[in-house]
């Protein structure tokens, strides 16, 4: 089982991370936070990020949250890549505040 | 009490990103049958107490979310003077074939103002087998395997205008306002529950900016002991839970939020009181938001309002 380390660039931060594990489970078994939780399946876009440096293992993610352009720029759900190096990451997705109220905009998640 | 006009929520269309994860959750975990499979490759279950031959429907597709929720009336004819008072409400609808969802009749659809795609049906074929309805057992083999709920039971939808939507519920489609959350202002609803039966909702909304989101699709258990069952299968098959077993404040279910392989959140739950359309809803004010949702943490996860497909 390789480890690997996944530094976050806002913060400079580092992670190990086997390649067993997305990045976002990595991160949650440690209790680290840093990258928002949603569903953890690939479907709700809050744990969004853009992988700088390295390669990963991507399984399927929403379309409505990865766009193929984006994909193919670093873009990822951290709960669907599989580091198979270091990786460089930054965090995209964020946790809003959501008390929408008629006539208020908000930015979108992880948009 | 009379039930007539629209019965029940029916059924639920999903979508999910791997067809064949979704039916490993679907059929093991979750513990539906499986009922059919379509030209579309869209992929019907109901659950094991259910009457009707389908009620939880998956499609494949890039993203995840809701396609269409869809609500039995009693007839054809409520279902025809229903379009009637549809399109004079002035929504358009949309009459689809019978026979596009296997086993089921005309359904006429229309959206409506959180976006969501709604339909209502009047037919469905009857899942009834002799062993179902002639000196029935209380439960069998089925009702066993996996979480195994009752029956799909109600859904939560996220969208923009809910005061739109509830108008449009309770006066074109019958349905009563069981409970409200309110915003800071005391008047604004963040969330509406609304029931056609004298369930503690048949459907939900809760205020959101974007359009046609789903929160959850909900399944009926039949007792506490089974919703920590439940829980213990999640964690038995690595199933992402979002929060519980908990109780809501709201309803006052007993519950377990969590997700399917796609990401569409779903809910275990069991309890809840019985309601009665003369009775006024229950309103819980912006102090107590987090009671509402959760009843023993008295707060929100960030994930109740921002986590959606």
């Amino acid at each position: 089982m390789a480890t690997h380390t996944v530094r976050f660039v806002e913060t400079g931060e580092t992670l190990a991370c086997n390649d067993r594990l997305t990045l976002l489970q990595a991160m949650e078994r440690l209790g680290r936070k840093g990258i928002p939780v949603g569903c953890r399946n690939g479907g709700c876009g809050v744990c969004k990020v853009r992988v700088l440096e390295g390669s990963c293992e991507r399984r399927v993610m929403s379309r409505a949250h990865v766009a193929i352009e984006e994909e193919s720029a670093g873009y990822a759900l951290a709960c669907r890549i599989i580091p198979t190096s270091d990786l460089c990451v930054t965090v995209i997705g964020k946790m809003g505040r959501a008390f929408a109220r008629p006539g208020q905009d908000r930015k979108l998640t992880g948009e | 009490m009379g039930m007539t006009g629209v019965l029940r929520p029916g059924h639920a269309a999903v979508r999910v990103l791997d067809m064949k994860e979704a039916m490993h959750f679907y059929g093991e975990v979750l513990g539906l049958i499986e009922t059919g499979r379509d030209s579309y490759g869209r992929v019907y279950y109901r659950a094991w107490d259910e009457r009707d031959h389908n009620s939880i429907i998956l499609r494949e597709a890039d993203q995840a979310g809701i396609d269409f929720f869809g609500f039995k009336v009693d007839s054809p004819a409520t279902l025809d003077k229903l379009e009637a008072d549809v399109r004079a409400y002035g929504y358009p609808t949309e009459r689809i074939p019978a026979g596009d969802l296997l086993q089921t009749g005309e359904r006429v659809r229309f959206e409506i103002a959180s976006g969501h795609a709604i339909e209502l049906y009047a037919e469905k074929g009857k899942a009834n087998s002799p062993q179902m309805v002639d000196n029935p057992p209380p439960w069998n083999p089925e009702s066993e395997r996996g979480i195994a709920p009752i029956r799909f039971d109600h859904g939560l939808l996220y969208g923009p205008d809910i005061e739109k939507v509830q108008d449009f519920f309770v006066n074109v489609l019958g349905f009563y306002l069981t409970e409200q959350i309110l915003l800071e202002d005391g008047k604004t609803q963040l969330a509406i529950w609304l029931a056609c039966s004298n369930k503690a909702h048949d459907i939900a909304f809760v205020r959101h900016p974007e359009p046609n989101k789903l929160h959850h699709v909900s399944f009926l258990l039949e007792s506490w002991e089974k919703v920590l069952r439940a829980a213990d299968i999640m964690s038995m098959n690595r199933i992402s839970i979002d929060m519980g077993p908990t109780r809501h404040g709201v309803t006052r279910g007993t519950t377990i939020y969590a997700f399917d392989p796609s990401g569409n959140r779903f809910e275990t739950f069991a309890g809840g009181y019985q309601t009665y359309p003369d009775w006024d809803p229950l309103t819980w004010t912006w102090e107590e938001v987090g009671a509402a949702v959760y009843y023993h943490d008295r707060q929100l996860n960030p994930a109740f309002l921002e986590v959606v497909t």
